[in-house]
């Protein structure tokens, strides 16, 4: 919020967070919005600057920071904050009703969320309220798996899971030292210590065959930190290589399902991709699935990997059929 | 915006504010410094982007037309400009600060913040220690085309746009009156009403080409009363897997096709035989074609033949 377009809004909350907070330190109100301390005292100074009409000495705002404390006067006119604008209230509202539909998972103290709503359509106004139920989140349902992760997480308990990874069609069992639940456009993870892969990890819980809870304390070692979901959760590794797919019109799947680092449109549906491939086999499964609604441009050497892999599974069925 | 205009438009806000009885442009251009330089003309081409300014930030201007006056007055009311009171109990504040970081990176995310802002600016508690909680909360917009979708349904606008139904080769342009925006297993749905089709009809955003535009006036659509977006968009309850393949599987080789079968019988020819629930036959072939050499589908003949057909397929 530092451009300079949103200076206007942003002095309209300075002025009455400074008069809500008398006495406030330099440093702790440039952290709140989000400037360094030299644009702050640049904000106090063009504050200082404005006033009641007549703009003699007694019209004008008082702003002073001796020792870095910062204290303001002479504003009342602007001492409350402008009220919610309908995106603002909306996000939030939004975001709290998504906390409403998932009650087994935020463990909200009592009718707080209600509560919270109310004031908060009450400060809105009807409109946000309006827009707010237009927009829904759905968060999967996993209860089987949820209801023992939440014991390991309240009791701080290990792990034990069943994990099926569909990439590599593998089932493997991992302990794990669990840390929080992330739910991250609806899915549900559990984000862990895992001893298997000696690294943080996220598990999506619809995808745990069996959750079972050791009598172990949990004791993540001290590396254990909380994973950025900031960029998603699925992130490929920039290490993994990059390989190019062109898919037809039935296959564009591929372009949804997966982060693609380019997409070329090449007429009449057909996609071509690329995309980072954890290794060699996962691109196999995904060129034998496809059939011929993609092929592997690239490397070269994948495309007769997938026609003898192809092949071989034919000969199965040829001495059959 | 330079600093000099920053001035202006703090010190128009003020003056609008403060005054009890509504202004004329003449009497707001001698009170607020920075318009008294300007010529008639020039001033009010000034006041007009000012007040268009003010008003994008959601700042309320009334305009009062006096029948006394020749020129309209213009004033800011208290009661509409101002966040009313507000307090948060403790809970209350730990929820809104759970709320608030749903947004983060998505094209709320500014909203968000903003929003948070101006309760904190207004002596709201609002906690921030909630990263470091044991729930954290995302929701992404990656889509380009959520922004102009999300204000359509805030401005109740009808729109249109390109789109392409799955799988097919062709894009078809679609006029929608949006009832609302669903977030369904990590992908963005429009659901609103198919001008064309004459049906509901829910939308993918990522199939969604170029841009949405937006078409008719402000409020002109009518989300029905009752509606359920969620229906519009959910299937209608995942149907129970209703068939049962035999598959015949290497020995050793597929352990996640094993576990989620519901039979195993195992062989002496280095085979194993599972049997597996499924519904639709394609999307079976998809799952054991990948697998390779290491299965063979042996019934139904449907999702065998399906399987063949997709091997040859990569073979080309």
């Amino acid at each position: 919020m530092s451009g300079s377009a949103d200076r206007l809004p942003r002095l309209l909350a300075l002025v009455p967070y400074l008069m809500s907070h008398p006495g406030a330190q330099l440093g702790e109100v440039a952290g709140v919005f989000g400037l360094s301390e030299k644009q702050l005292i640049d904000d106090l100074q063009l504050v200082w600057m404005c006033g009641l009409p007549g703009h003699t000495p007694g019209d004008l705002i008082d702003v002073s920071w001796d020792g870095g404390e910062i204290l303001i006067d002479n504003a009342d006119t602007i001492a409350r904050p402008l009220r919610l604008g309908i995106d603002e209230a909306s996000a939030l509202l939004v975001a709290l009703r998504m906390l409403a539909a998932m009650p087994e998972l935020a463990e909200v103290p009592g009718d707080a969320l209600p509560r919270v709503v109310a004031k908060l359509e009450r400060a809105a106004g009807e409109g946000a309220a309006a827009v707010s139920s237009q927009v829904a989140v759905d968060v999967d349902a996993t209860p089987d798996a949820l209801l023992r992760v939440r014991e390991g997480l309240t009791r701080r308990r290990r792990l034990s899971l069943r994990y099926y990874v569909p990439g590599r069609d593998e089932v493997t069992p991992r302990e794990v030292d669990p840390m929080r639940l992330v739910v991250v456009d609806g899915r549900t993870y559990l984000e862990c210590w895992c001893y298997r892969a000696e690294a943080m990890r996220l598990f999506r819980l619809d995808r745990m065959l069996g959750v079972e809870v050791l009598e172990v304390a949990a004791d993540p070692p001290a590396e254990a930190e909380p994973i950025d979901v900031a960029q998603g959760v699925f992130r490929p590794s920039p290490t993994d290589e990059l390989v190019e797919l062109e898919v037809t019109a039935a296959g564009r799947w591929v372009a949804e399902y997966y982060p693609c680092e380019e997409v070329t449109e090449l007429g009449e549906g057909r996609l071509r991709v690329a995309l980072r491939a954890r290794d060699e086999d996962w691109l196999l499964k995904l060129a034998l699935r496809l059939g011929d609604t993609g092929r592997v441009l690239s490397p070269p050497a994948m495309a007769e990997r997938v026609r003898q892999e192809a092949e071989r599974a034919l000969s199965r069925y040829a001495h059959r059929t | 915006m330079s600093r000099r205009k920053t001035e202006r438009l703090l010190n128009l806000v003020i003056c609008l504010l403060a005054t009890r009885r509504p202004l004329s442009a003449e009497q707001i251009r001698q009170a607020v410094p920075g318009y008294d330089r300007d010529g008639d003309e020039a001033f009010q081409r000034m006041f007009e982007r000012d007040k268009n300014e003010l008003r994008e930030i959601g700042i309320p201007i009334d305009v009062v037309r006096d029948p006394w006056e020749d020129e309209p007055g213009y004033r800011i009311e208290r009661q509409s400009y101002e966040l009313p009171e507000i307090t948060l109990e403790a809970d209350e504040a730990a929820v809104l600060g759970l709320a608030a970081q749903v947004w983060q990176r998505a094209s709320l995310a500014e909203a968000a913040s903003g929003a948070l802002l101006k309760l904190r600016a207004g002596g709201v508690a609002t906690d921030e220690t909630i990263g470091a909680g044991a729930l954290e909360l995302r929701l992404d917009t990656r889509d380009p085309a959520f922004p102009a979708l999300w204000d359509a349904v805030r401005d109740r606008r009808l729109v249109r746009f390109d789109y392409r139904s799955a799988g097919s080769e062709s894009v078809r342009s679609r006029t929608v009156e949006p009832w609302g925006v669903v977030s369904r297993r990590g992908r963005w749905y429009l659901a609103g009403f198919d001008r064309g089709r004459d049906a509901p009809r829910a939308f993918r955003l990522s199939r969604i080409t170029g841009q949405v535009a937006t078409v008719g006036r402000p409020g002109s659509v009518e989300v029905p009363p009752g509606v359920d977006l969620r229906a519009m968009v959910g299937f209608p309850e995942e149907p129970v897997e209703g068939r049962t393949a035999v598959i015949r599987v290497r020995e050793g080789a597929c352990e996640g096709l094993r576990q989620l079968s519901t039979a195993v019988r195992v062989g002496s020819d280095g085979w194993d035989e599972v049997e597996l629930g499924f519904t639709d036959p394609e999307r079976l072939a998809g799952w054991m074609a990948s697998l390779g050499a290491d299965v063979e589908v042996v019934e139904p003949p449907d999702a065998r033949e399906a399987v063949i057909r997709r091997l040859k397929g990569a073979l080309a």
